[in-house]
């Protein structure tokens, strides 16, 4: 296919009336996406027509072979030059190929990845009925406590829908970051959204509680998703069109020429405001941004853990890639007005989700209150509007992704006979007792905490030179006294676990199959190796940190 | 043959580490390793010194860059040795005198059963004092600085089951850190001011800078000399030092690391010389040490204090010559060499006596040993003599030049500084005598230990320790010992004639210190008389006090400064009360600050948060309903927000 054919198309549509044609589409390029969608689609069969016995195996096998053909396909994009030279926009200037969407394609790939990992994870539970178990309900349609659960148990069900239900998210989140138009923003927003309310509901254990998160999430989902439409519904009626690059046009003034059906709307800026901010909120909904952030604790808490580590990850690398996208595509014209909000609402977020996180007692809602204060500091960078700001989110999130997947994964080995331990009290002394655990845990706490040679540090550096740099300085400063509030208890987590008598009958550590090994792995070599070594990777990341418009 | 410069230094360091991580196995050969590894280095000395010999005296300056340290945009640091004519003179005196007292140790310390040690220490400090003095920036040498500083520490307190020993060693490390501080400081300052802290960059751009900063580079270099060389007021650790063993009082507290002070004004010469008014306070410091140390060594009855006395007093003298500027530079150091020769010998005498009486320092019970004693009492005399200025011996060429130099300074301030430099001499004729009388000559009275009396205070702990108390029977120290002695005897002889005549220790020097004759107002013949009076003076009283009448074993009470000099001029006790008490009320006020004012803001600052996230977490009350509003409520504030910041 030849680039500027592609591309002159699609300016010179913008001008002409939009002819009715057969859509040129890049397969070659959307391979990350359409790989993934594919293999979830394999997914659904195996699920059909594989014999109950072998499903697992045939659905870790599909699953893994596709993601890392993914990243494989996103490596291959990338030393193709489509994250600099090629840059452009595929698919009718419905998807953009550019750097930033291919370095977070790969990391939300790898993030997958790692969660998949967690997900298949089946040595923790111990043995029902003689039948291996992993993580998630026998069969999530049984009423909690019913006999038709137990019978279930019994039967030695697993409920392997879950691998494709974690294909079609990280697909949609492949969309999502990549998106270029605010219908496919919106589609892509679903389609990663909708298995991640049903993954929230699977929990094994705590099944009520599991639901509950669900519910609760896919409640407040849908009311953020009618807002974010709402949002586009506004756009659309401001520019014309639902096109990042022509609605930029229409912002900065470089297009005039009225829609005639749109003739009583278009250039209206109260429309602009109005549509760019409920479409932001959306967003921040997703990102877990004060005041949209209630969601966070609850699911957190509820869902199956290793659902939440995948979820906790990937989503937030979507939703910042989109986010990222959004401003720096779509309203730079208007920076001027969202700059300001969007400090109050980093300020917010950082602060509380700092403070809330002192008092919580059960580790995995100290995490999700961790994560929102995370998403504080990473906003600090969006709002930063430069290319560093670009490449430091990007580092940002990869460094972070990691360690919030290792975090969860050894969440998911600290085990009592209720299942998995969260209540903090029960860590005391974990250090004595596991020292190796509780010493790669503090490693992923050091990090959430921003202790140098963590990918934290490096990560939350270049975020605050970024913002800095960009004439934020009293966020940094805010973003500096919230990481001092937040390392409070980071540390007093690992104080509690090397330093307090273990109480007698305290939780055990299970020992886990070489999968969650490789995920806890994984997750601490690339928080030290980006902790220690980052310039290789800020430098890709400043390679990567140019939108295509 | 640069190249050579760098295995001075490796030797001993090898014999360091060699020693010390060796272990057990090498208990039965480790003293000769040392030994051998410590005349190495003296050996690639010669051989430097006689290819510097063979050079125009321009030429004489070698450089070797080894690497580069710290390579930071502006702040460079090299691994960088230079070997000038100053330099060379030290490393033949470290490495000389190191090697004899090396050999001397091997007897001294045979009975001990950290000898392996005490000689990777001795091997250490060589290698760090050659750091000191071959290094080409002040960031290295600040590292032999503090490299010395250590082996001194390790081996004041290498007797460290003796707590005096262990307390002697720690108040030298505090003393000392408060010299560093200068060193550190004044690196700092170079830096801020040239750019760098090179010799080089920093002599050539003196002229640039402010008086002002130079006077306090050389202010803070001033008392970084005075914590290594013991002068006023940071001279109060010396005296507890000769706790170490002796061969270590010798090499390190009375030849060499105390000397430090010395090379580090000569080789900052530059900047010096811009900053009269450092120099001023240079040779204040010098003449009031001169006249301290030598008060404090007429008063001493243990005889390694009463020679630290004395060793305080020369550097004192070496000061002073130093801050004449350059009528004095040249001067300093040759009183620097001879004085290592004949204080390092009197100090090996000191040894020796002690060997041969049971280890006990107390004058009152010494006498008459010159007959036990011959060849110690030789040594020891020749090293007497020289140190006095009996004319023709080695201290009478360099002290009398130091005199004429600061009598040459000129103006009230020569008279002063030469006069106070020639009370110092007669008072160092006193002491010097007194020692010779009290412990070889007059009655024997370690005979009848039974007259000692009950309250008779205890000078050395020591002797206790060892529990001797059966009567010691004096006798003449091994071979290994007396030849270093003698080999020291001869240096303080024969050095500085060697020196002067034909002034030959000037033309050597010139090249890197400069010199000038200044204009003295005294011509040189009449300062000479002037110091040979002094000289019979002292001789005479001393005479006349310790000769004529006989020695009391138990020191009589003395007038008021007696008793003061007796308690080092009652500066531990000032440092009590100035610095000890001042610091325990600093911090505990300090401490009450902390409690109540820090503490009480961080506590509140602590609980201020909980309570605030106690109330924020209950707006997470688990209703999706609550969520919802909030979501609404942020949404509804998010646009009403965007559109009032369009509106403003």
């Amino acid at each position: 296919m030849s680039t500027p054919a592609v591309h002159s198309l699609w300016t010179t549509a913008a001008d002409r009336i939009p002819q009715i044609g057969a859509p040129k589409i890049e397969y070659g390029q959307l391979s990350p996406t359409l790989i993934i969608i594919g293999a979830a689609l394999v997914g659904v069969l195996v699920e059909a027509f594989v014999p109950r016995r072998s499903r697992y195996y045939a659905q870790v096998f599909v699953s893994v072979v596709a993601l890392c053909a993914a990243f494989a396909a996103v490596l291959g994009l990338a030393a193709d030059g489509y994250g600099t030279t090629k840059a452009h926009i595929a698919a009718m200037g419905a998807i953009a190929v550019d750097g930033p969407s291919l370095f977070l394609q790969g990391t939300i790939v790898l993030a997958g990845l790692v969660g998949l990992f967690t997900f298949a994870e089946r040595r923790l539970d111990p043995a029902a009925h003689g039948n291996r178990v992993d993580s998630f309900a026998a069969q999530a349609a049984a009423v909690p406590g019913s006999d038709a659960e137990k019978a279930a148990v019994k039967a030695g069900f697993t409920t392997t829908e879950v691998f494709p239900l974690l294909l079609f998210a990280v697909a949609g989140m492949l969309v999502f970051t990549s998106a270029n138009d605010l219908l496919t923003l919106f589609v892509a927003l679903e389609v990663f959204s909708l298995p991640l309310y049903l993954l929230c509901a699977l929990a094994r254990r705590k099944r009520l509680m599991s639901q509950e998160a669900a519910v609760k999430y896919f409640l407040l989902g849908a009311f953020a998703s009618a807002f974010t439409l709402f949002g586009i519904a506004l756009l659309y009626g401001y520019a014309g069109s639902v096109s990042y690059a022509r609605i930029a046009q229409v912002v900065d003034g470089s297009v005039t020429d009225v829609n005639p059906a749109l003739a009583g709307t278009m250039g209206n800026d109260a429309l602009l405001l109005l549509g760019g901010a409920l479409l932001v909120m959306g967003l921040l909904f997703k990102v877990g941004a004060v005041p949209f952030h209630m969601w966070t604790p609850d699911v957190y808490q509820g869902a199956p853990t290793p659902v939440t580590g995948f979820m906790a990850a990937a989503t937030k690398v979507a939703a910042f890639g989109a986010l990222l996208r959004l401003l720096y595509v779509v309203l730079p014209g208007m920076r001027w007005d969202w700059r300001p909000v969007m400090w109050a609402v980093a300020i917010v977020t950082m602060l509380g989700g700092a403070i809330v996180a002192i008092t919580q007692t059960d580790i995995k809602r100290l995490l999700a209150y961790s994560s929102i204060a995370h998403a504080g500091f990473i906003l600090a960078g969006v709002i930063a509007t430069s290319k560093n700001g670009v490449s430091s989110v990007l580092f940002y999130l990869a460094g972070y992704s990691f360690v919030t997947i290792g975090a969860f994964a050894v969440v998911t080995l600290v085990r009592d006979a209720g299942g998995e331990a969260t209540h903090l009290s029960k860590w005391a002394g974990l250090g004595r007792r596991s020292p190796l655990v509780a010493a790669v845990f503090a490693v992923f706490l050091l990090a959430f905490a921003g202790i140098p040679l963590t990918s934290g540090f490096a990560g939350k550096f270049a975020v605050f030179k970024a913002a800095a740099a960009g004439g934020a300085a009293p966020l940094v400063v805010i973003g500096v006294i919230s990481s001092a509030i937040a390392a409070f208890f980071y540390i007093r987590v690992i104080v509690l676990m090397f330093f307090s008598e273990p109480k007698p009958q305290g939780p055990t550590v299970a020992v886990p199959s070489p999968l969650t090994m490789l995920a806890i792995g994984l997750g601490v070599a690339v928080t030290l190796v980006l902790g220690v070594a980052p310039q290789y990777f800020l430098d890709l990341a400043t390679q990567a940190s140019v939108f295509v418009r | 043959m640069e190249k050579l410069i760098a295995l001075l230094i490796a030797a001993p360091l090898l014999g360091a580490a060699v020693l010390l991580l060796g272990g057990r196995r090498l208990d039965r050969v480790g003293h000769w390793i040392g030994t051998l590894l410590s005349t190495a280095s003296f050996v690639f000395g010669l051989v430097l010194f006689t290819d510097l010999l063979g050079r125009n005296a321009e030429h004489r300056t070698l450089i070797q860059h080894l690497w580069t340290w710290i390579p930071v945009e502006g702040f460079q640091a090299d691994v960088t040795f230079r070997l000038d004519q100053l330099s060379m003179t030290f490393v033949l005196l470290i490495t000389g005198v190191g090697s004899l007292i090396h050999l001397y140790s091997v007897g001294y310390m045979e009975h001990d059963e950290r000898r392996r040690r005490f000689f990777g220490y001795l091997n250490l400090f060589l290698a760090a004092m050659l750091l000191l003095v071959l290094a080409d920036n002040y960031l290295l040498l600040y590292v032999g600085w503090e490299g010395v500083g250590l082996a001194s520490y390790l081996l004041i307190g290498f007797w460290q089951h003796k707590p005096s020993a262990a307390t002697a060693a720690k108040k030298a490390f505090l003393v000392n850190r408060v010299g560093d501080m200068g060193l550190s400081i004044a690196i700092m300052l170079m830096f801020t001011t040239f750019g760098s802290f090179a010799f080089g960059p920093v002599f050539g751009h003196v002229d640039g800078a402010s008086q002002g900063k130079l006077t306090a580079i050389g202010l803070m270099l001033l008392l970084a000399a005075c914590g290594k060389s013991a002068q006023v007021p940071l001279q109060s650790w010396l005296g507890d030092a000769m706790e170490g063993p002796t061969p270590v009082s010798a090499l390190i507290h009375a030849a060499t690391m105390v000397t430090a002070g010395v090379y580090l004004i000569v080789r900052s010469a530059a900047v010096f010389d811009a900053a009269p008014d450092a120099q001023l306070a240079v040779t204040v410091v010098g003449a009031v040490t001169l006249l301290f140390g030598a008060i404090v060594g007429c008063a001493k009855d243990d005889i390694k204090k009463a020679l630290a006395g004395s060793t305080m007093s020369q550097i004192g003298y070496m000061v002073l010559a130093a801050g004449l500027g350059p009528i004095g530079y040249v001067f300093a150091i040759m009183h620097l060499v001879t004085h290592g020769f004949f204080k390092a010998g009197l100090f090996l005498g000191a040894g020796s006596v002690m060997h041969g009486m049971n280890d006990e320092v107390d004058m009152r019970r010494y006498g008459g040993l010159r007959k036990y004693m011959p060849v110690t009492f030789v040594t020891f005399g020749l090293g007497y003599l020289a140190i006095i200025g009996f004319p023709g011996l080695s201290g009478f060429f360099s002290k009398d030049k130091i005199i004429e130099a600061a009598f040459a300074k000129g103006g009230t301030e020569g008279w002063i500084l030469g006069g106070a430099a020639l009370v110092g001499a007669a008072i160092t004729a006193f002491y010097m005598t007194r020692v010779m009388l009290m412990t070889f000559f007059g009655e024997e009275r370690w005979k009848n230990q039974a007259t000692r009396s009950p309250e008779a205070p205890s000078a050395e702990p020591a002797a206790e320790h060892r529990g001797e108390t059966a009567e010691p029977h004096p006798h003449e120290s091994p071979k290994v010992m007396t030849i270093p002695m003698i080999v020291l005897a001869v240096g303080s002889v024969f050095g500085g004639g060697f020196f002067s005549i034909g002034d030959r220790f000037l033309y050597w020097l010139e090249p890197v210190t400069g010199h000038s004759e200044g204009h003295s107002p005294v011509s040189a013949g009449e300062v000479t008389a002037a110091t040979m009076v002094c000289l019979v003076i002292g001789v005479a009283v001393a005479w006349a006090q310790y000769g004529r009448k006989p020695v009391p074993a138990v020191a009589p009470r003395g007038s008021l400064l007696t008793r003061a000099a007796r308690r080092d001029l009652l500066q531990d006790d000032f440092n009590h009360v100035v610095l000890v008490r001042g610091g325990e009320h600093l911090t505990r006020s300090l401490v009450y600050l902390d409690h109540t004012l820090v503490d009480g803001v961080v506590n509140g600052t602590a609980a201020g948060f909980g309570g605030l996230s106690g109330r924020l977490r209950r707006l997470q009350n688990g209703f999706a309903r609550s969520y919802a509003v909030s979501m609404f409520g942020g949404a509804a504030l998010l646009v009403a927000a965007t559109l009032l910041m369009r509106a403003v």
